[in-house]
């Protein structure tokens, strides 16, 4: 299944596309594949991050589990390895999420490819600006991966110019300027960067970033596709079951605010 | 009248070379070309420089003097040695220069907060005693590690008004301060200024803490004039993140090979190189991307950034800035390593031959300078860039050496 066509059949059923992310190796490497499992049947596509020593993108919670699934020997390879077998799970679009540094540690070309193989469908590098590195994002698209990238509520419309003319996939809009982690409520001004991102694409937008439940769910629902993060790692870092709030946000996603 | 000099590099993208740039979440571009943008235009405004100057004249006590360091010189025997006398600056070390820059910079900006990462406490002292200056709400991340082991500055950042926040994450040191400092950053972007307190992060960084730096390198130029009618052979100075060491090369750097003075750059070997635990980017690092800038840098064969070691908590950061990598690829300067043994010697050295005690970081030039300056010749002209003074270090150094000397 193509990201397009993940997005196109929530669309079909009146309601934004439902992006879970989870940490890789996250209670634990079994746990995480359990934790797969269970967000499987709610998910259109699928976020999966590769642990990072300094992740200066991620609150508190992402930055504990990602801490603790390096702890327990969490590694590239082993990622890959995960991704091989939740890939063997299903069809839905799978991305991988990480920091630019591991990349670099691999070799681009290599690290690229042997994500292709294992059955990733794109890439997310919160900090790759892709003006940086244009040569990077090209050779990551040669190699078939799709090259997704954040926009702020801080962003020029300048910014948001430049930044969609590299990205494939969809658009992650940021709903907030901070970092990962859940809010009680999302700012106004989420409506006005999902509509000044549309505005100049295509591609299909998600919002991510502080999603927590019903409410905030329906608020970032204006967009084609929601990502739910912290609130997910932080039930499974308490040892809860992930249907219930997963449950609660695809409501949420089906009742989006008036306009 | 001062000036803030124009150097060939970077380019309009903030690359040295390939090193440099800006690789932060996009939610702080914006913000970064503002603080370009503020910067350039300052740096051109007479009544900005003239303020600068006055401050640094007058709060922080420039100029530093040239001194010759005679029974030194004559202990090794070699190469005329003069220090560059950072640490009689206000609050005892280099970092001043840059944060009035910044904090004067973030004020014309209409920042009203402004934050910063600290190691050893030295940036965080200085930031919290301009924020006083100007009257700006101050909060400095601090690693957990570090706020135990050095108490002393915690307590003066808070004596100067300041809110210093500890940080539990990864390894509870400068790496994981600065971070923490970038999520406040991200989060309060739109009201605060970020002081960054070397010569890494994200353009314009580098760039900007580089030359409010070089006025240490200007004023070494004109002295050496004044005092030897010509620029010196050699000049030594430690690096950690590298912010004195580039304000005393930079206005070198760029000059024609010949008329190029020796650069040579002192990088924290700790334990040694081969125990893995030292702070060497350059002597033992690799290129990779952290905190915004690509550079020489500690990491695993999986890209996760290894934790550094040195005695000497302000050279106690995985990476190094872009320029000096830039400078190391280019033959430029020369970076040597220095154990924790060998600048614990230097730091005895000055106090006893010099009656001046420097800080832990400063000693690490000094232990270097002990293997070059005796194989120079003696009408020769070194300069060691003392950054620092060692008061900070006093206590640590005790409880090394064990309360004997
Ligand atoms: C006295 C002194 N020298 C040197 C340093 C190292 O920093 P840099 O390499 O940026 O000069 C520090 C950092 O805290 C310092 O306090």
């Amino acid at each position: 299944m193509t990201t397009l066509e993940a997005f196109a059949r929530a669309k079909a059923e009146g309601r934004a596309a439902l992006i879970p992310y989870l940490t890789a190796g996250f209670p634990s490497r079994e746990g995480f594949l359990q934790a797969v499992k269970e967000v499987l049947p709610y998910a259109d596509l699928l976020e999966i991050g590769l642990p990072y020593s300094d992740p200066l993108g991620d609150g508190p919670v992402i930055q504990r589990a990602s801490e603790e699934a390096l702890r327990k020997g969490m590694s590239v390879q082993g990622v890959l390895e995960l991704f091989r077998e939740v890939r063997a799970l299903t069809e839905k679009p799978l991305f991988l999420m990480t920091y630019l540094n591991p990349v670099l540690a691999w070799g681009p070309e290599r690290f690229f490819s042997l994500f292709k193989q294992a059955g990733a469908t794109g890439l997310i590098l919160p900090d790759l600006p892709p003006d940086e590195d244009p040569s990077l994002v090209r050779l990551a698209q040669e190699i078939g991966l799709e090259t997704v990238f954040l926009l702020a509520p801080t962003s020029t419309d300048r910014r948001v110019e430049t930044v969609v003319g590299y990205a494939t996939g969809f658009i992650y809009a940021v709903s907030v300027t901070g970092v990962t982690g859940e809010r009680e409520r999302l700012p106004d001004e989420v409506r006005d960067l999902v509509r000044r991102i549309k505005a100049r694409t295509s591609l299909p937008v998600a919002v991510g970033f502080g999603v927590s439940g019903r409410e905030t769910a329906a608020q970032a629902a204006v967009a084609d596709g929601v990502v739910v993060g912290s609130a997910l790692v932080r039930a499974l870092e308490g040892g809860r079951p992930l249907a219930p709030l997963l449950e609660e946000i695809r409501q949420g996603l089906m009742q989006k605010e008036p306009a | 009248m001062l000036r803030l000099p124009d150097f060939p590099l970077p380019d309009p993208r903030g690359r040295f070379g390939p090193y440099g740039g800006r690789y932060v979440p996009e939610t702080l571009i914006p913000a970064l070309e503002e603080v370009e943008a503020a910067y350039r235009e300052a740096k051109k405004d007479p009544a900005f420089l003239a303020e600068l100057e006055y401050y640094l004249k007058t709060f922080a006590g420039r100029p530093t003097p040239l001194y010759h360091a005679r029974r030194l010189s004559e202990y090794w025997g070699g190469a005329q040695v003069y220090l560059k006398r950072e640490d009689l600056l206000h609050t005892g070390a280099h970092k001043i220069n840059n944060t009035l820059g910044q904090a004067l910079l973030a004020r014309r900006m209409g920042k009203k907060r402004v934050i910063a990462e600290t190691g050893a406490g030295q940036h965080g002292v200085s930031v919290a005693t301009v924020a006083a200056l100007f009257g700006l709400e101050c909060v400095v991340y601090m690693g957990e590690e570090d706020v135990r082991r050095q108490a002393l500055n915690v307590f003066r950042m808070k004596l100067l008004g300041a809110e210093v926040r500890p940080v539990a994450a990864g390894s509870r040191t400068l790496k994981d301060a600065t971070n923490e400092a970038i999520r406040d950053w991200l989060t309060h972007v739109r009201t605060t200024f970020y002081i960054l307190g070397s010569v890494v992060g994200p353009h314009p960084y580098p760039m900007m803490v580089r030359e409010f730096q070089s006025v240490i390198g200007e004023e070494v130029k004109g002295q050496s004039l004044e005092l030897f009618g010509r620029y010196p052979d050699a000049l030594i100075a430690a690096v950690g993140g590298g912010s004195n060491a580039i304000g005393l090369f930079a206005p070198f750097a760029y000059l024609p090979e010949k008329e190029r003075p020796r650069l040579i750059g002192v990088e924290a070997a700790g334990e040694g190189l081969s125990t893995g635990r030292h702070a060497a980017s350059i002597g033992a690092g690799k290129r990779g991307v952290l905190h915004g800038s690509y550079m020489y840098l500690l990491y695993d064969h999986d890209g996760q950034i290894t934790p550094a070691h040195s005695v000497s908590a302000g050279l106690d950061y995985p990476g190094v800035g872009p320029e000096h990598s830039y400078y190391a690829d280019q033959g430029i300067a020369e970076y040597a390593g220095v154990t924790d043994e060998e600048a614990l010697e230097g730091f005895k050295l000055l106090a006893r031959l010099e009656g001046i005690i420097p800080a832990l970081e400063s000693a690490h030039a000094i232990a270097h300078a002990a293997k070059v300056v005796p194989e120079m010749d003696k009408d020769q002209i070194v300069v060691i860039n003392l950054s620092g003074r060692g008061d900070k270090d006093v206590t640590e150094v005790m409880r090394l050496l064990g309360g004997e000397l």
